[in-house]
């Protein structure tokens, strides 16, 4: 159908001419009026408390602690039984969260405008490997970190971030690519990348050494820290996608650890869900799949613009990491997320395959014809709340929510 | 007369080495190669699995 080509044309040619940048870091209250007290943003469709996973209901209490709406996590847990807090999507603020994805008012958000269109999307800093809030983790190493992050990195960064004209993002992930990053479980290249480009300016504007110390050891000892960074980039390209009728375009797919969500953009703001899968992956001494919790987080936003499971093929390293095969099997998953995809990014390339773009665009016809569901390279939280990441794996968005998307765009079109 | 020009056609078809194009189940292409078959397997199956409703909408939409 016409309609359909020239609005996934005009999909694909929004999501290339994005120009994403990282801006700033301040306080999520100030980049998200809306955000009250006692409200929380979480990964993943819409959820209430009494459907909440373990990981997610560890981090809800866990944030009321560090917000100090509850004195500890067993009052924090009543109150959150009671209805004591407001529960809301990330997506529904312009906002994305990596696992459970807790966004609350004192937290520091980063901040990329997407210079072509003028919105501006947020996520939070990512806190590092092992114990942490975005894997439920809830105790006080992990309260006491969050505490450092609002009152000493966050305000750093963003005075770094202010005292210049910002991060370019799409030439960092070009770099990146050809580094063997996909930007969802590989982001050691590009965290570097960053913490190159945002040293010089934290110098110049710290006023103490010893925290300039252990600023630059936090984000240099962390390889992950360039996750949040993608998924705020991804979530700024994508918002001026939505609501474009007639298109077949997924423009956000996330998961809370009890459902996945996927919005299509001819279909507006709607969800549709269903259950979320188990990830397939490998895990760290001591753990099983026993211990896992279904997949989880926003952090999907990176397939959808192509990267993640979809670069595969730039990032051989991590297909061993999570369990995907040999290093050699890589470039098959990229070039089977071709296949469900609307085109290619010919600015983000992968060299080992003769500079194919990453695919770009998953249309839902495509997925529901082929059957072909998205590939995501995943963390895996222990299902427990408070004990963190068990290890990583590859997981398939559910075929149901392209399934239900599709019949719905069929009749946004006049299809039936 | 045309017949037996098609039972001739086909003889001289089996007369000589097979080469086999198999599409869909690639089960078939493996019991092939095992008994020293050259075949081309072709991954195809049919339009959202089979399910009839979905596969209508799809052809309707442009897929």
């Amino acid at each position: 159908m016409k309609i359909i080509e020239d609005a996934n044309a005009e999909a694909l040619k929004r999501m290339l001419s994005a120009d994403p940048v990282l801006v700033d870091v301040v306080p999520a209250s100030q980049a998200i009026p809306a955000l009250k007290e006692r409200m929380v943003l979480h990964a993943g469709p819409p959820i209430g408390w009494d459907r909440m996973c373990g990981p997610m209901r560890g981090a809800v209490t866990g944030i009321a602690v560090f917000e100090g709406w509850a004195s500890d996590l067993e009052t924090a847990e009543k109150m959150a039984a009671d209805g004591a807090f407001e529960f809301h999507p990330n997506h529904h603020f312009d906002a994305v969260g990596p696992m459970t994805g807790m966004t609350t008012m004192s937290q520091p958000v980063m901040v990329v405008e997407n210079r072509a269109f003028g919105n501006r999307a947020f996520c939070a800093i990512n806190e590092g490997l092992g114990k942490v809030m975005r894997f439920g983790g809830n105790d006080d190493e992990v309260l006491d970190r969050l505490r450092w992050l609002r009152d000493v990195l966050g305000p750093a960064l963003g005075a770094a971030l202010r005292s210049g004209d910002g991060i370019a993002l799409k030439n960092l992930i070009a770099r990146g690519l050809t580094m063997g990053d996909e930007m969802h479980q590989r982001n050691v290249a590009c965290s570097g990348l960053a913490l190159r480009a945002l040293a010089p300016a934290l110098a110049a504007t710290s006023t103490d050494t010893a925290e300039l110390s252990r600023i630059l050891a936090f984000i240099g000892g962390n390889d992950q820290f360039f996750l949040n960074i993608a998924m705020v980039m991804g979530k700024a390209m994508m918002d001026p996608v939505r609501n474009i009728e007639g298109s077949s375009i997924v423009t956000a797919m996330c998961r809370n650890g009890t459902d996945f969500g996927i919005r299509v953009s001819g279909t507006g703001d709607r969800w549709f869900v269903a259950p979320v899968e188990m990830p397939e992956g490998l895990y760290f001494p001591g753990f099983t799949e026993a211990d896992a919790n279904p997949d989880m987080g926003d952090s999907t936003i990176v397939e959808t613009i192509g990267l993640g499971g979809f670069a595969m093929g730039a990032a051989p390293a991590v297909a061993g990491f999570v369990g995907a095969g040999a290093a050699s099997d890589a470039a098959n998953f990229t070039h089977a997320m071709g296949e469900i995809a609307y085109g290619e990014n010919p600015e983000w390339t992968i060299p080992a395959l003769d500079y194919l773009g990453v695919p770009t665009g998953i249309d839902i016809r495509l997925v529901v014809e082929t059957r072909l569901a998205p590939t995501i390279n995943t963390g895996i939280a222990h299902k427990k709340p408070g004990v963190g990441q068990v290890g990583a794996g590859v997981v398939r968005a559910p075929m149901a929510c392209f399934e239900q998307a599709l019949e719905a765009f069929a009749e946004s079109v006049g299809v039936s | 007369m045309k017949k037996e020009k098609q039972d001739s056609d086909i003889k001289a078809l089996l007369e000589e080495p097979l080469i086999v194009v198999n599409i869909g189940l690639e089960g078939f292409a493996d019991e092939l190669k095992q008994q020293g078959v050259a075949v081309v397997h072709v991954d195809w199956a049919p339009p959202a699995g089979g399910d009839v409703k979905l596969a209508n909408l799809l052809s309707k939409l442009g897929v």
